[in-house]
């Protein structure tokens, strides 16, 4: 396996750069984030690292001028050095769970036996072998834990003798024990990954078995499978943000979800029935989102907390409609937001879809079409999905979830007829939306679409 | 003068730590000697060391600017010489008004300013051998302190085969008061002594060869920014062989013949004078410390102390070079005034986690905290923003946009663990960095912070904001 060097992109207008310096040797075995070399343009200067473990071998010298993405070098993964760094990778994952920083632990004994005043601990200390880096006769005279050190720690919980020490002559400073509260919440687990459990305290999921506690971060597909070929790429800064989101959104907040399912038939026929004046007089098609929000808004006036974001200790209501509409582009998915919906007619806010899918098809939606929703609807039914249980759109309170319209049977005054359905669901926070008013405003939702005229008459 | 001899505290040394030392423990009521052997107060730092060096680095960049860059912003000057006795002189002015005023300052603090050797004694007495210059009728006066704080500092270690004769081969002290410039001035150690002179001198004539037996220049800095050091210095034509060791020396007809080995390559270099410029020793010959048991490590050399500066000696004290950690005068200040409040049973101590510390080269590089290769040695999982100085407007309409500012923040906390600079004012932009550690602060808040522009300072702000949104 090799793998190739090439000069990363540095700018939109630069096109080559100067490889000012190889910083290392051809033929030199380099580590992932050993610095390779250095290029220079007229912008920036610029040190690029290796990606991977293995063999250098240099294709361009120093000094010459390289257009971007040119291979200066390769990197031979061989067989043998990738096994000899998988196997050196995998040691200390290993054995962190179990023994947390052995290599930390190595360290401190004689450097405990420094803080504590009583001097004979330390032949013990002696005999144990370990490789004290410096004679025992190094140990100051009485102790050298600072007072905001020592207050630190005990304010914290945290014995000094974990603590490994980095400061001049042995001392422990603050930053050691800030470190080690850092590192420690890793190995607890909590603060960090808050548990599903935790954050979906009602969910009716009684066979959910217990989440898998292997941060997915740390899985390392090459030692997994060795052999099976796997791609490996960085995320794109959109994918990372979405990502980072979506995380938040679970892991901050008390997310759960409610269904409901709705006859489409009256909407269907209505829409059947007025598509070509529609279409004639406002010159844009007439589609069920519009609908969908009308109904959401008359719902969201109802149940005023899923139009509220909470804020520390406050709730904050909007007494404004700002939704946004999900949809999915080829770099992921963004949510452009109808501002003050409820001011919009039918054909207004199927304009604004329009326009929004259009600025996505041309790479023209700016930043402040997706500022400000107070509600999310995300129609997933355009997939084909059939339920699902949709993510909130953090730090907002609620977002409705639409799927595809299904012929199924279901009793209608004792009998059984056929009908077209749509499952909704809405995720909302718990925290400040009580179960009653998310079952209400889903009702409501059901109400209004089944019965499109109470939207007419605001019943 | 009145003849006393009875203090609370006699501090020996005058230097930074000493004299930091003796201020603070005056303020806080302790009546207070300080023994300094030189005619001047202000040990190394205010003779021989920072401020000399600095004066001598700002003057020959205006020279070097005044030949060189003048003309790139529309000035046109001709014939620029230089006078390098008048260079000097105004040096030794900068250096002679700072002595005075600390002697005032320490007079006008009530503090006795001792003049002569001292010597401990007994964990209570220092006896002073004073200078004859002094003209006290009494060589030697007996002093008796409740608390005495050892100051000494370091004096500039030798290299085997690299003896100083002080005028071929010398220390950092005669390199600041060369009479000519030197054709080729030769100096051995690539740390921020050897660096800085070799700038100093280059700037004025000099071909500087610089020879340092590690693989990084600029000692404990930050791997990326010692690199991009060594490449800037290069292009300024400085001669840097990192990896090269020093053989043999021979002094002939005022001229140093220099053996230096690299991997497999020796060769014979020549210079008019040569710098040895490797680190620094404490300074504890003749004080006497041995026979009364005071604790060193067996190592360094240096003195032990607790979290309250207290040797193994309970009633002397120890601050600075002598002590473990980094040789700078700031580190030295800032025990010096918290082992005096030790002593009046405050907490005093010191953040070792954000000690800056500065290259005055040009252009400038300055660091604070853990190093990206100290995260990495310690197993953190961290991230790294970084921002160069070409993306910021002031930078360029000052012409200098090497280098870039570099935050080393921890991944989960997003507390900044290192701040590490290189660029045009570094030295006071990296107070920004260590206010922000020590107020725990983090990336996202620096991002956040509202920096006027146009600033060198909008860098620090944008390599705060990259550390998340790369």
């Amino acid at each position: 396996m090799s793998r190739e060097v090439k000069v990363p992109s540095v700018g939109e207008s630069v096109t080559e750069a100067l490889l000012v310096q190889w910083l290392k040797n051809d033929g030199d075995t380099v580590k992932t984030d050993d610095p390779l070399f250095v290029i220079e343009t007229d912008k920036i200067t610029l040190e690029v690292t290796a990606d991977t473990d293995g063999e250098l071998k240099i294709k361009v010298k120093e000094g010459e001028t390289v257009s971007i993405g040119t291979v200066v070098a390769v990197i031979e993964t061989s067989k043998e050095h990738q096994k000899e760094t998988s196997k050196k990778e995998q040691e200390p994952e290993k054995d962190t769970p179990t023994v947390p920083q052995p290599s930390e632990k190595m360290e401190m004994p004689d450097q405990i036996q420094k803080t504590e005043p009583d001097k004979k601990i330390i032949p013990e200390n002696r005999e144990t072998g370990k490789p004290a880096e410096k004679p025992q006769d190094a140990a100051p005279p009485k102790d050298n834990i600072t007072p905001s050190v020592r207050r630190l720690a005990r304010e914290n919980q945290v014995n000094l003798s974990d603590i490994t020490a980095s400061g001049p002559g042995g001392r422990i400073t603050r930053g050691d024990i800030l470190l080690f509260l850092e590192s420690s919440g890793d190995r607890a687990d909590e603060p960090d990954t808050p548990a599903p459990e935790k954050a979906e305290p009602d969910k009716i999921e009684p066979h959910k078995a217990a989440p898998d506690k292997t941060a997915p971060e740390k899985i390392d597909l090459e030692d997994a499978e060795p052999d099976e070929p796997v791609t490996r790429e960085s995320m794109t800064p959109i994918r990372r943000k979405i990502a980072a989101h979506l995380l938040t959104a679970r892991q901050n907040t008390a997310m759960l979800t409610t269904f409901n399912e709705i006859d489409m038939s009256r909407v269907m026929a209505m829409r059947q029935a007025y598509k070509v004046p529609f279409k004639e007089k406002h010159q844009v098609s007439l589609g069920y989102m519009s609908f969908f929000i009308k109904a959401c808004i008359a719902a969201l006036k109802q149940c005023p907390q899923v139009n509220a974001f909470v804020d520390g200790n406050d709730i904050v209501y909007h007494h404004y409609y700002h939704v946004g509409v999900a949809i999915g582009s080829g770099k992921g998915l963004v949510v452009p937001v109808i501002r003050h919906a409820d001011r919009l007619d039918y054909a207004g806010i199927e304009k604004a879809i329009v326009d929004f899918v259009e600025k996505i098809g041309n790479n023209r939606l700016a930043l402040a079409d997706l500022q400000g929703g107070t509600f999310t609807i995300s129609n997933g039914g355009i997939y084909g999905s059939l339920l699902s249980t949709p993510i909130l759109n953090s730090p907002q309170s609620g977002i409705l979830g639409m799927h595809k319209i299904e012929k199924r049977p279901v009793v209608i005054d004792d009998e059984v007829v056929i009908r077209p359905m749509m499952y909704v669901a809405l995720s909302y926070d718990h925290r400040i939306v009580d179960g009653r008013e998310a079952v209400t405003f889903l009702k409501q939702i059901k109400a209004c679409i089944e019965n499109p005229e109470r939207m007419l008459l605001e019943v | 003068m009145k003849s006393k001899n009875t203090y609370d505290v006699v501090v020996i040394g005058s230097g930074p730590g000493g004299y930091s030392a003796a201020l603070r423990a005056a303020q806080l009521g302790f009546d207070t000697a300080v023994v300094e052997k030189d005619e001047t107060l202000g040990g190394v730092c205010l003779n021989v060391g920072c401020i000399p060096s600095k004066a001598l680095l700002d003057s020959s960049e205006r020279y070097h600017h005044a030949r060189h860059q003048m003309a790139e912003h529309g000035i046109e000057i001709n014939d620029v010489r230089l006078d390098l006795g008048a260079m000097m002189s105004r040096k030794n002015k900068v250096v002679a008004e700072l002595t005075k005023n600390l002697w005032q300052l320490l007079e006008r603090s009530k503090i006795d300013i001792i003049r002569g050797t001292a010597r401990v004694e007994a964990p209570d007495r220092v006896l002073v051998t004073r200078n004859e210059k002094t003209g006290a009728k009494n060589r030697e006066l007996g002093l008796a302190a409740r608390y005495i704080l050892l100051a000494t500092g370091s004096l500039p270690n030798s290299l085997p085969g690299l003896d100083f004769d002080d005028k071929n081969i010398i220390t950092s002290t005669q390199a600041l008061e060369f009479d000519t410039v030197p054709d080729r001035l030769g100096i051995v150690g690539a740390g921020y002594v050897g660096l800085e002179l070799g700038s100093v001198w280059q700037r004025l004539g000099s071909q500087v060869t610089v020879i340092e037996m590690l693989p990084q220049a600029a000692g404990s800095a930050d791997g990326q920014v010692a690199r991009t050091l060594t490449r800037l210095l290069k292009n300024q034509g400085m001669d840097i062989r990192l990896k090269t060791t020093v053989t043999q020396a021979v002094v002939k007809d005022s001229q140093i013949a220099v053996s230096v080995k690299a991997k497999d390559k020796a060769e014979t270099l020549f210079f008019d004078r040569l710098l040895v410029s490797v680190g620094r020793r404490p300074r504890l010959d003749g004080l006497g410390l041995d026979a009364l048991g005071v604790e060193k490590d067996p190592d360094s050399g240096r003195i032990i102390v607790d979290a309250a500066y207290r040797t193994s000696v309970s009633s002397i004290y120890a601050i600075g070079d002598i002590i473990p950690g980094p040789m700078l005068a700031h580190k030295a200040s800032a025990e010096g005034a918290a082992a005096a409040e030790c002593m009046a049973g405050l907490p005093g101590e010191v953040n070792y986690d954000t000690l800056p510390s500065v290259i005055y080269t040009s252009p400038e590089a300055a660091g604070a905290g853990m190093t990206q290769e100290d995260a990495k040695k310690r197993k953190i999982p961290f991230l790294t923003g970084t921002y160069p100085f070409s993306g910021t407007g002031r930078a360029r309409c000052f012409g200098e946009t090497d280098g870039f500012v570099k935050l080393i923040v921890h991944e989960k906390s997003d507390r900044i663990l290192g701040v590490h600079i290189i660029g045009p004012r570094a030295s006071d932009m990296i107070a920004e960095g260590v206010l922000a550690m020590e107020s725990g602060i983090t990336a996202g808040g620096i991002a956040r912070m509202v920096h006027s522009h146009p600033t060198f300072s909008e860098a620090m702000q944008e390599a705060a904001a990259t550390v998340r949104n790369k």
